[in-house]
């Protein structure tokens, strides 16, 4: 028996639409198996056919050498199949070890039968799980006070415990650090060790790389080829997950770099901004760098009029501006593309055009009263001028994939006309194609003479799109570096420079 | 035209599961037509159902923008109390011109609905818990200010306001409709409409595309509780007194319109007109149960599964569509 499983022929419709077609999947045991494609190639069906989610209308599943069926996450489970998902749902409120062992509760023995819940020994059997994995998070911590990358490594210790032969990841490092990668990537290995077998689901090249020993490409619901990792490089994969030739992933635009447009004074926020000043030109691309936990959001925020208690001076164009709300902000020609679109960028429940045109809707609006044809025309405009891929502009944007749903955000801001735009994280969790059109509009505007701001945690994302770097620790800029003095290893010192400069 | 298909695909979609409302509300009236072709079908009980739905359709106009918004709010039936004491007391024969009793009501209500909304906006209190405490303190209020009794000897033209015709349709009709046409305004057409969709829909990204949330709360609040002082003297002058413990349930009544109308409890979703069918629903079985002769405790049964039934509908429809 050569594959814990193959999946051979998988078929699956939606409405008549096909979005597998014929799509094999053999994962070896003990190995990463990554499967890469753009958003809307088909991976997370694939995953989903597999957890019992949907059901194919073609193929088959075979598991350890035996035609299985699955008829549910339950079911996937008892068949030592579990799945990360990209979007975490833990219970906030509940402790860790609760979390872990949610919908599988130890009971007190003797007393099982009533069902009382045997807290110390979950916590116990949790506090032994972190100690194997050497991660250092309290069994008793409620959820809510925890980073987003503790929760999702509680997440992972789930599924391991889970006990689990088959453990998907989907996109398990899209909120998490660098540092926090390494942890995750000895359990990883770990898990190889123990003949657990991991679908690996991302988007980033590097760790494909760095992670997978097989990868599996799908495009347009198809499969595109399936080999051995060192039977790879960087291009082949791109050009077969793009159905193109990339010649650069980073595009970047040659724009003048003009007067100053933005001066930042002794901005203070608690002890998560620390006296941050800095100065944004016109036509510039200055990118913040750090790690998770840096301040980096939180400083923005704290521009924007999102903090309440921040103290500091903020100048646009030589004129000082007091910001208590972002409505200031937003009247100053500031646009804040959010690190979170789905909690502080998008209204689920509305369409696109509501979307877009919500911050912008008392310019389409007289006395109050909506001018609709207008909006309608802007919102088409706005559509077609980013390539939002939508059935109309009154389809509800919670149906639209990841990176037409940052699209959706990015023309909300555009319409605002903005000179000044942070973008935070603005390439989390979307595909390589959406990647490369926001890089583009990056270059556009920058070259337009606005000035931009770039958070990201992706090292190569913020070297090959900024003209200047601020990389900031504990709150504080710790490092400037111009455009020919980026290297990773500046960055990182930088980043973890407490002692040094920062303190 | 790109994505024609999809506008149409989506407008059916919605519209099914709109008619499913509509449907139950076309079957319950043929229902009650069959049983009862000669008491039921008169023009002048259909007149009645009207009169009957109006008062709780107007709270449930207000109370719409307030769920819509991603509130609630239980305080209008008593502030509609204590707006029908306060107007009857003004409206005694030949003291006071109509408009003094009508636009005290409106301020009362106005005020109840202040400050339910600084208590939500600004106190960051849950708006069950302070609407729960405005309207037990407000009920208190209204039997102090009448002194424990309702207040009679109300002037005749106070008595016409709810009682009087327009070309054959009774005022009261008249008022819901404005109203009813007033919030589809405001929530399909206006700046502040589509703001209130937006805070019910994810108030974060509310806050960050830079609306003011707590003004629009203040002014949800408000109006809701302007509505609930305009039913509440049209309650006393169809009572032809103002009566402390008038209109107590109402809220529920109210609610129970908007929940029936498909609109989502947890905001952001909703459309007017399931309001306006919620609000004629309950009035049509009411009057249909009294003609068939239910009781009026069996009636609270029978509403009760229906709003249950409702939600349930509302709830399968969705989990269908997505």
């Amino acid at each position: 028996m050569q594959y814990v499983l193959e999946m051979t022929g998988i078929d699956k419709s939606f409405s008549g639409v096909k979005v597998l077609d014929q799509v094999d999947l053999r994962v070896k045991p003990g190995e990463v198996h990554a499967l890469m494609g753009e958003n809307g190639a088909g991976k997370s069906t694939l995953m989903k056919i597999l957890m019992g989610i949907y059901k194919a209308d073609a193929g088959h599943i075979v598991l350890n050498g035996h035609e299985t069926h699955i008829s549910g996450p339950r079911d996937a489970i008892a068949q030592k199949i579990s799945m990360i998902h990209q979007e975490l749902n833990p219970v906030l409120d509940m402790e860790v070890s609760e979390n872990i062992f949610i919908g599988r509760e130890i009971r007190k023995k003797g007393l099982g039968k009533v069902g009382l819940v045997d807290r110390a020994a979950m916590r116990a059997e949790t506090a032994s799980l972190f100690d194997a994995m050497g991660i250092d998070i309290k069994p008793e911590e409620i959820v809510r006070r925890l980073s987003v990358a503790q929760i999702q490594l509680v997440e992972i210790v789930k599924a391991i415990s889970l006990s689990a032969g088959i453990i998907i990841m989907d996109e398990p490092t899209s909120a998490i650090t660098d540092r926090e990668v390494e942890v995750l990537f000895r359990q990883i290995r770990q898990l190889k060790e123990q003949g657990v077998a991991i679908i690996y689901i991302s988007h980033k090249i590097d760790e494909i790389f760095q992670i997978a020993d097989s990868i599996t490409v799908l495009r347009d619901g198809r499969l595109v080829g399936t080999d051995e990792r060192r039977n790879f490089d960087r291009n082949r994969l791109i050009t077969m997950m793009v159905g193109r030739e990339i010649s650069e992933v980073y595009p970047k635009g040659e724009a003048t770099i003009g007067e100053p447009i933005m001066e930042v004074r002794n901005m203070n926020r608690g002890r998560r901004v620390r006296d941050v000043s800095f100065i944004l030109r016109e036509g510039e691309v200055l990118g913040i760098a750090g790690l998770v936990g840096a301040g980096r959001s939180e400083l923005m925020e704290s521009i924007f009029g999102m903090a309440p208690g921040s103290r500091g001076e903020v100048a646009v164009k030589g004129r000082n501006i007091r910001i208590r709300h972002p409505k200031d902000a937003i009247r100053t020609k500031i646009a804040m593309i959010t690190e979170d679109r789905k909690r502080t960028g998008l209204n689920l429940k509305a369409s696109v055009e509501h979307n877009i045109t919500i911050v912008s809707i008392d310019k389409l609006a007289k006395f109050g009263f909506i001018d609709q044809s207008r909006e309608g025309k802007v919102s088409e405009d706005y559509i077609g001028r980013l390539g939002i891929r939508t059935n109309s502009r009154k389809t509800m944007v919670q149906t639209l994939s990841g990176g037409n749903q940052q699209k959706v955000v990015l023309a909300k801001w555009l319409l605002t006309e903005p000179d000044i735009i942070i973008f935070d994280e603005p390439t989390r969790g979307i595909d390589v194609g959406a990647k490369r059109d926001i890089y583009l509009l990056i270059g556009e505007l920058a070259r337009q003479g606005k000035g931009i701001i770039v958070i990201s945690s992706e090292m190569p994302e913020v070297m090959g799109i900024s003209d200047r770097i601020l990389v900031m620790c504990e709150g504080r800029i710790t490092g400037e570096l111009m455009r020919s003095e980026f290297t990773q290893e500046a960055i990182m010192g930088f980043a973890s420079a407490m002692g040094g400069a920062g303190a | 035209m790109k994505g024609e298909s999809g506008i149409k695909k989506g407008k059916l979609g919605e519209n099914i599961r709109e008619l499913g409302i509509l449907i139950a509300f076309i079957v319950i009236i043929a229902f009650l037509m069959a049983l009862s072709p000669d008491a039921f079908a008169r023009p002048s009980n259909l007149i009645n159902i009207v009169k009957q739905a109006s008062i709780n359709g107007i709270l449930a106009c207000g109370m719409m923008l307030v769920i819509i918004s991603g509130g609630i709010d239980l305080s209008v039936g008593s502030t509609a109390a204590l707006a029908g004491v306060m107007a009857a007391h003004f409206s005694h024969p030949g003291e006071y011109p109509l408009f003094v009793p009508i636009v005290i009501a409106l301020i009362i209500g106005a005020a109840v609905g202040v400050v339910n909304g600084i208590g939500v906006a600004y106190g960051e209190i849950p708006p069950f818990i302070i609407t729960l405490g405005t309207m037990t303190a407000v009920r208190g209020v209204s039997l102090i200010a009448s002194g424990g009794a309702p207040v009679f000897n109300v002037s005749k033209p106070f008595e016409y306001v709810a009682s009087g015709f327009l070309f054959g349709i009774p005022l009261l009709a008249v008022y819901f409709l404005i109203i009813v046409l007033i919030s589809a305004f405001i929530l399909t057409r206006t700046v502040f409409g589509r703001r209130v969709y937006t805070i019910g829909g994810n108030e974060t990204a509310a806050k960050v595309s830079g609306i003011n949330v707590r003004k629009m709360k203040i002014m949800v609040y408000t109006y809701a509780g302007m509505l609930a002082g305009f039913a509440g003297m049209l309650l006393a002058s169809r009572t032809v007194s103002g009566s402390p413990t008038a209109g107590s349930g109402y809220e529920l009544d109210a609610i129970a319109a908007v929940i029936i109308g498909g609109i989502s409890m947890a905001g952001g979703a909703g459309k007017w007109y399931g309001t306006v069918i919620g609000a004629l629903m309950i009035a049509v079985i009411g009057n249909g149960l009294d003609i068939l002769g239910v009781s009026s405790h069996y009636q609270l049964i029978i509403k009760g599964a229906i709003i249950v039934f409702a939600v349930l509908i509302d709830i399968k429809s969705k989990s269908r569509n997505v």
